[in-house]
């Protein structure tokens, strides 16, 4: 697992690759949550499409952001992919936070 | 085809990555679909995780893991020997937690339960718990 954290204009992209679990996801969290503090954004993309193993640690991870986020008034969209789609599906995601199928459609829709 | 297999490893949460690849060696030679496959390594990373986090709260004991292949059906058993489950009927609504503040989100054993066929959870508090998965794997592809 590596991931990539980078401002882009009044959004963050967080790039995730390999394989998410309870052991890797605990430092993605710590470092998300630091670049939020310094950033000052309130817009967090989390690109999940380079991940092909995701179990509920990655929902944890999604939902704990979202209410960080919620809690000063932004938005989180998730770019998802077919490795992680029932994880998602099962935990309702998808019912509460926006997805997109390509990082680009996220990014013009996050930037509108 | 029938096998079996059993490998013990202390609960340091690096090794869910590893008792993951060891289940996915294990059910190769069963050739199930990439879904399948999926499936199981989710289960398995599940059940270790709580393992570690519930079961010995990140103090380090050993989790022992043991699958068996009869013909198509693979059962896998992950057991701890750490504190145990006190409501194992509580503990296996969704969106359940015993730690709210890990940032968890309650679904490890709603995603066991519907990532394989039958899911059954033994605990007794101060002795552990053992889960037992059972799972077919398709014949016709």
């Amino acid at each position: 697992m590596d991931f990539k954290i980078e401002k882009e204009k009044n959004f963050l992209i967080v790039s995730l690759n390999g394989e998410i679990d309870h052991h890797n996801s605990e430092i993605i969290k710590e470092r998300i949550d630091e670049a939020i503090i310094k950033q000052h954004t309130k817009n967090l993309i989390l690109d999940f499409k380079n991940v092909d193993f995701m179990d509920s640690s990655g929902i944890g991870l999604i939902l704990g952001r979202y209410k960080k986020i919620k809690a000063i008034d932004g938005h989180v969209y998730v770019v998802d992919n077919s490795h992680i789609k029932r994880v998602l599906e099962m935990s309702g995601i998808y019912k509460i936070i926006r997805t997109f199928d390509s990082l680009k459609k996220a990014k013009e829709y996050a930037g509108r | 085809m029938n096998n079996r297999m059993h490998l013990e490893f202390p609960s340091y949460s690096q090794n869910e990555s590893f008792a993951r690849m060891v289940i996915s060696a294990f059910v190769t030679p069963m050739d199930p679909t990439l879904e399948e496959l999926s499936d199981i390594k989710t289960a398995v990373s599940e059940a270790v995780t709580n393992a570690i986090i519930h079961g010995y709260e990140n103090e380090i004991g050993i989790i022992y893991m043991d699958a068996e292949i009869n013909d198509n059906k693979l059962t896998v058993v992950i057991k701890d020997k750490g504190k145990g489950i006190e409501d194992v009927k509580m503990a296996r609504q969704p969106l359940y937690t015993s730690r709210p503040d890990l940032d968890r989100s309650g679904m490890g054993f709603t995603i066991m339960e519907s990532f394989m066929d039958n899911l059954d959870v033994i605990s007794k508090i101060g002795e552990g718990t053992t889960v037992i998965m059972t799972k077919l794997i398709s014949t016709k592809k």
